[in-house]
């Protein structure tokens, strides 16, 4: 049988991506241009210049990902790009020349959610995983837990009420002066810290077994640094003054005897993967799955994936997950979940308009 | 020779197709459709109504800037992703320029304005002479105020067209101390076919950008680059 191979384009965040995916399983190249750096004077992704940034990157990724592919746009059977959900300036710099491209190539255009990619990075590292599986969907803006039935078929069994783990993870790194990105930082630093050193809270949400919340565990955390600040001014008064003016890195001086900057990472880390996997595995029994998979920024998380991967053994159940570079955001997620997407005839036509807050299965 | 021009600076989108003697086709939509989704079906739209073929472009036209943040990266994200499939280079032509060619041979002045908000605007100068246009102020972000004087300074008649010229109808007759008319419907709005008529000149000039190369010309940093040099200035004026 003839392949299918797709061209796909990501831009929904801070990432300029492109790749090249032969028949949904296999990244002939997956090229990613990433605006990190920039972002950090500021503290966090600022939309307009991203945007800005995605508009200079764009063209330059694509051809690079064509030509480490070897291939040509003439060899192509689509073209794929992530129309939501994301920053609607980003996302429409990928949906407009993804457009472009497959309109001047005369080719099929296949508009793509930008978290079914998420799942689909699971197809590209594990090539054995077929659904129905699991997935647990962790990343700066979303918080799942999703039943992948078949190809292209989801149902939705939990989600957060408020902030994303990953998000969770960016305010607490501010809070604590790790500065941004917030995942990858904790997660280095936590090695180093006892977790069990303070007892952070493990949010329960009324109604939903499924569900989270992680704005409680990061209030926790802010909360726990006043209280120290607080504590330590209290029998010296003439630090009074310059409490007025401490900023976030001097909290470090109010900790208590005994517990460091590590210690609160590694504590803050373990309340979010305890729930995380609690949950899951939770929802695996009562779906009565074998297989759960992990996807998203936040599955390149050490701590979720050993965590995970212990209590998934335990409880026999086989655990996937992509590889780093593809839990990041990139594009051969894209090209993977647009051949199923082509594989059931789903195309979109010259309308295809940015969705920011595309909800999943529509 | 053969030209696709688009803008979707403004509010209205449009794109054409031209040659040297003729405006073959041209699509203007002026109703608020999101460009996204409008832009590249009036393109399709005004190639396939004008048997126009990709491979017979001489270059792609568009309206670079300034105007809508993001109306502008729709233009430039499709001008790149077409002029990239059809190896054609782009021709980047200033939006307030393209706009002033609504009165190309006006004997008066001719005073683009678009809304830039926060009482500026994105606007220039032109009149038009043998050679063609002529900028005496080139586009630019500034004062409403700042604008109208240069034009005071001049002591002719002025034209006001554009967007800017509907934001600030009342203040406009209180700044101008000279004779001014403002555009009717039909001259008063971006449109391709001006985008075009000076690509025409830049394709002959063989002045060109690329697929790669092109961005727009925004004439304005993001807010937090701006709010981010403002800390800057004020911690070092502190220091001093």
């Amino acid at each position: 049988m003839k392949s299918t191979y797709i061209l796909a384009i990501e831009s929904s965040c801070d990432e300029t991506a492109a790749a090249v995916v032969k028949d949904g399983r296999t990244a002939l190249s997956n090229v990613i241009s990433s605006q990190i750096a920039l972002h950090t004077l500021y503290g966090g992704v600022v939309p307009e210049i991203a945007s800005r940034k995605h508009i200079e990157h764009i063209v330059p990724v694509i051809q690079e990902a064509l030509k480490e592919a070897k291939m040509t746009l003439d060899e192509m059977d689509a073209v794929a790009v992530t129309y939501g959900p994301g920053l609607v300036g980003s996302l429409l710099v990928g949906v407009g020349a993804a457009k472009a491209i497959a309109y001047a190539a005369k080719k099929p255009l296949i508009g793509v959610h930008h978290i079914e990619g998420h799942v689909a990075a699971n197809y590209l590292s594990n090539p054995e995983l077929e659904p129905p599986f699991l997935c647990l969907i962790v990343s700066g803006g979303h918080t799942h837990l999703v039943m992948i039935e078949d190809y292209g078929s989801y149902r939705i069994l939990g989600r957060t009420h408020d902030d994303a783990a990953g998000e969770a993870y960016d305010k607490v790194a501010r809070a604590i002066g790790l500065g941004y990105p917030g995942g990858p930082k904790i997660d280095r630093l936590a090695k180093e810290g006892n977790p069990e050193a303070i007892a952070f809270p493990r949010a329960h949400i009324e109604g939903n077994p499924y569900d989270f919340s992680f704005s409680g565990v990061k209030s926790a955390v802010l909360n726990y640094l006043n209280t120290c600040k607080m504590k330590a001014s209290a029998g010296e008064p003439e630090r009074h003054a310059d409490m007025a003016h401490a900023g976030e890195e001097d909290y470090l001086s109010y900790l208590p005897e005994g517990i460091t900057q590590a210690d609160i990472a590694a504590s803050f880390q373990a309340a979010v993967v305890d729930v995380l996997v609690t949950r899951t595995v939770a929802a695996a029994k009562a779906e009565g799955v074998r297989k759960v998979a992990l996807a998203g920024g936040v599955a390149s998380n050490s701590a979720l994936r050993s965590h995970m991967r212990e209590i998934c053994e335990a409880n026999g159940l086989s655990l996937y997950y992509p590889e780093p570079i593809l839990c990041t955001d990139n594009a051969a997620m894209i090209g993977s979940a647009a051949y199923y997407e082509y594989r059931r005839g789903i195309t979109h036509d010259w309308t295809l308009n940015a969705v920011p807050n595309l909800k999943l299965g529509e | 020779m053969k030209i696709l021009a688009i803008d979707s600076s403004g509010a209205a989108a449009s794109a054409a197709v031209l040659n040297e003697t003729t405006l073959i086709g041209e699509i203007t939509l002026n109703n608020r459709l999101t460009h996204s989704q409008s832009l590249l079906p009036m393109i399709d739209e005004v190639m396939r109504m004008t048997g126009t073929e990709g491979a017979e472009l001489t270059c792609i036209a568009v309206a670079a800037g300034p105007g809508s943040f993001t109306g502008l990266r729709i233009g430039a994200s499709t001008v790149k992703g077409l002029a990239m499939v059809y190896d054609k280079p782009i021709a980047a032509v200033p939006t307030v320029d393209a706009l002033a060619c609504n009165y190309y041979g006006a004997s008066q002045l001719v005073c683009p304005l678009l809304d830039a908000r926060r009482g500026q605007v994105y606007g220039g100068l032109y009149r038009f002479t043998e050679d063609g246009l002529q900028a005496l102020v080139p586009q630019t972000c500034t004062e409403l105020s700042e604008l109208l004087g240069k034009v005071n300074a001049l002591g002719q008649e002025v034209l006001f067209l554009g967007d800017g010229a509907d934001a600030y109808r009342a203040r406009i007759p209180e700044l101008t101390e000279v004779p001014y008319r403002f555009a009717p419907p039909h001259l008063s709005k971006q449109r391709a076919g001006s985008v075009g008529l000076l690509a025409l000149q830049y394709a002959k000039e063989n002045k060109y950008t690329t697929a790669v190369e092109f961005v727009p010309e925004y004439l304005r940093k993001s807010q937090a680059e701006r709010e981010r040099e403002a800390r800057g200035t004020e911690a070092s004026g502190a220091e001093a």
